[in-house]
């Protein structure tokens, strides 16, 4: 042990000496902390923590020299906070790896992630916003060996909170560039690829043959033509039964995707359409295990992502189970000196999403159910969510810009949040936005924020009277409406202030402001934000993967740094 | 105690690296918005300072961000010769969109997608918008976090700062 202390000390030395000529490598990495503490607030069911305060951390560090990197990442829920899986729990290096590359060859050996084409038959990712890390762990490589084509293979297992899933993940990827491995300068480009994925896991069931090997492949194209563009991909898995002894409970059909979009685009203008179908394609790392950790495909929905808070109030949440969507859009750049683009032009954004079931549901115990039409199914469907909404944003003077959005949203809030059909039934809200930002003096800037919802109930509703099972009445949350001012110091300061009010809550106990106060102080690459309010319970999704987020009341404090 | 001493040495040893020299960028690809592959050490301006801007579509600071300095981007190329290159880290599926909403947007820089979060996680970001900017030997000098309006006049001091 000395010796190698030693022999480490020689070495720092010898490293320090030469650090003038030669290329030692470099370290960096960044810092987080998320802290909260939680009150009860009895008003909007907030539950105090025993621990008072949870806390999050995490810090990342790489070294890299040359063709060569190598890293960890620490982490620490002490404890997790109450929007994480309280599996989160306790400190560890959960994450290292080591890679190189030479001569076209990339090998990875420990932790990483990857995704295969867009992700519908094999994503492994992080979003520590909503709590998913499913890195793999094992070996992957990567080889270009002409100009044009690309090949990936890897072997491992699925990250889950502080362990790893059951199922081991043999996965192969190739991607051909048409054009540039036939080197043809035509105007048309053509990127063709395909994928396959096999999951093992034991089998263990006594009574049934359940397949151990679970296969799932994939293959896409993208074709490009001056601003025209189409990618399509297309995925099938072999049948996936969970483990369970009763033959009715057991579903053997087999799942597919296919998802579809075409582009056109010239400057200031673009259109898009996009379709997808899914069904029956939830693929996990463990078969009998539920929730997002043991995801390990990853199709998101086709609706628009607000980020203004009314209109991200009721999100769309993908039903990998089965669904059909799709979406249009269209980007217009009103030009400078034209009657609506005035002195400094004018941005459009007009968005449309549907998303519905397929008809006859989605395929359960046999491949046999009648789905025709196969492919575009959308009448008489059971509504999901459909979105229309339109977005102008302008810069009036050199003072003041402006935003503003208008959108319809259907939200069949029973089946997205799996209540009994009839609870609460299908709403349909109209949502109105303003943000106009206003420059005082140089760096000063302050923003105000309107925001109004209101909602309708359209269908089941009365017919139920809203009655639960067991005999609650449950009434509607009805309208909202929401201010914000910001005020911002560029370039260190911030400081908003906001109120989301339930003014039209059916019942009048819960017509309650949830009032948050923010500040922030940035510079460089460090970020310190303060906060304190309440939340509303509700649901938070990046990409139609969401998570449910509890009621909060306390304090909160982030720390954000990078080196 | 000798656990101590070891962590100790290590972190020496990897502060006296990391110390002796300037940030450079890390050899990791990205794609282009043609379906492409590029190496991001590649990028280049002739000598004259990058900017590096991660963002993604639905980040409405990193959109007042880019927006903001494209009002100004003819000036501050003629100006200092700087050139900006846009990282979307928009993922797989929804990184199709890029491309037609760049062009919408009527920007005129470079843009890369990095889908899998290869670069991201190499630079150390956590949060976007997250600006890099890089002196003409693409050796990273300054970094930001964050945007409220009026931060592209501070990137803009600091790219004078280079070129004088």
């Amino acid at each position: 042990m000395k010796k190698i202390v030693f022999l480490l000390i020689v070495s720092g030395v010898s490293i320090l000496g030469f650090s003038q000529e030669v290329n030692t490598g470099e370290i960096h990495g960044n810092f987080d902390l998320n802290l909260q503490s939680y009150q009860e607030d009895l008003q909007i069911g907030a539950e105090a923590a025993d621990e008072v305060i949870l806390n999050n951390a995490y810090l990342n560090i790489n070294y890299t020299k040359g063709n060569f990197a190598a890293g960890v990442r620490y982490e620490s829920y002490l404890n997790a906070l109450a929007d994480y899986d309280p599996e989160f729990k306790g400190n560890g290096i959960l994450y290292r790896y080591a890679t190189y590359s030479i001569d076209g060859l990339e090998i990875t050996a420990g932790n990483y992630y990857e995704q295969l084409g867009s992700g519908l038959i094999f994503r492994s990712y992080e979003e520590k916003s909503l709590g998913i890390d499913n890195a793999m762990d094992g070996v992957r490589l990567k080889y270009s060996p002409l100009k044009g084509m690309r090949l990936k293979t890897f072997i491992g297992k699925s990250r889950t909170h502080f362990t790893y899933a059951d199922g081991i993940f043999r996965g192969v990827d190739g991607e051909v560039n048409v054009n540039d491995l036939f080197s043809c300068k035509t105007k048309t480009k053509a990127i063709i690829g395909g994928s396959f994925v096999s999951r093992y896991q034991e089998r263990e069931n006594l009574i049934f043959k359940i397949p151990q090997n679970i296969s799932a492949y994939a293959g896409r194209l993208n074709i490009i033509r001056k601003g025209l563009s189409y990618n399509g991909e297309y995925a099938y898995k072999i049948n996936d039964p969970s483990n369970v002894l009763s033959a009715s409970k057991m579903n053997y059909a087999s799942g597919n995707a296919f998802t579809q979009s075409i582009s056109f685009s010239k400057k200031g203008f673009a259109v898009i359409a996009e379709m997808h179908r899914t069904d029956n394609m939830t693929f996990k790392s463990d078969r009998d295990k539920d929730g997002k950790a043991y995801l390990i495909n990853y199709i998101p929905t086709l609706s628009k992502p607000h980020t203004y808070s009314l209109l991200a109030l009721y999100p769309c949440a993908t039903q990998t189970d089965g669904e059909f969507g799709m979406q249009f859009d269209v980007f217009y750049k009103v030009k400078k000196g034209s009657l609506l683009g005035g002195k400094y032009g004018t941005n459009f954004n007009f968005n449309y999403s549907r998303i519905n079931g397929l008809n006859n549901g989605s395929s359960f115990l046999n491949d046999d159910t009648e789905q025709a039409p196969m492919l575009i199914s959308v009448k008489g469907e059971e509504l999901y969510f459909q979105d229309i909404n339109l977005e102008i944003s302008k810069k009036i003077n050199k003072q003041v810009r402006a935003n503003f959005v208008i959108a319809n949203q259907t939200y069949n809030k029973d089946f997205l949040e799996g209540h009994v059909p009839g609870d609460y039934g299908v709403l349909s809200s109209t949502i109105l936005v303003a943000d106009v930002s206003y420059k005082i003096k140089k760096g000063h800037t302050v923003r105000v924020e309107l925001q109004t919802l209101k909602s309708n109930q359209l269908e089941n509703y009365s017919e139920h009277g809203g009655i639960y099972e067991n005999g609650m009445e449950e009434p509607a949350e009805g309208d909202w409406s929401m201010a914000l001012i910001e005020y911002t110091i560029s370039p260190h300061w911030f400081l908003t202030v906001q109120d989301m009010y339930n003014w039209g809550n059916e019942n009048t106990a819960k017509q309650l402001h949830y009032i948050n106060l923010n500040a922030g102080f940035n510079k460089g690459a460090n970020r310190f934000s303060i906060g304190y309010g309440k939340k509303r319970e509700g649901i938070f999704c990046v990409g139609g993967i969401c998570k449910f987020v509890p009621s909060s009341n306390g304090f909160s404090l982030n720390i954000s740094s990078s080196f | 105690m000798k656990k101590l001493i070891l962590t100790i040495a290590v972190i020496g040893i990897f502060t006296t690296l990391s110390l002796s020299q300037n940030r450079t960028l890390p050899s990791v690809e990205v794609k282009t918005l043609d379906g492409g592959n590029i190496n991001i050490q590649e990028i280049e301006n002739n000598g004259n300072p990058i900017v590096i801007s991660f963002w993604f579509m639905q980040c409405k600071p990193c959109l007042k961000e880019l927006n903001a300095i494209a009002e100004v981007y003819e000036e501050w190329q003629d100006e200092t010769g700087v050139k900006l290159v846009a990282i979307s880290i928009d993922n797989a599926r929804s990184s199709n969109k890029v491309k037609p909403f760049v062009n919408a947007n009527d920007w005129d820089y470079e843009v890369y997608l990095d889908p899998n979060k290869d670069f991201s996680r190499a630079m150390g970001i956590s949060t976007v918008p997250h600006t890099f900017l890089l002196n003409g030997k693409n050796e990273i000098v300054w970094q930001h976090k964050g945007y409220v309006d009026g931060d592209e006049d501070e990137l803009l001091e600091q790219i004078e700062k280079i070129v004088k």
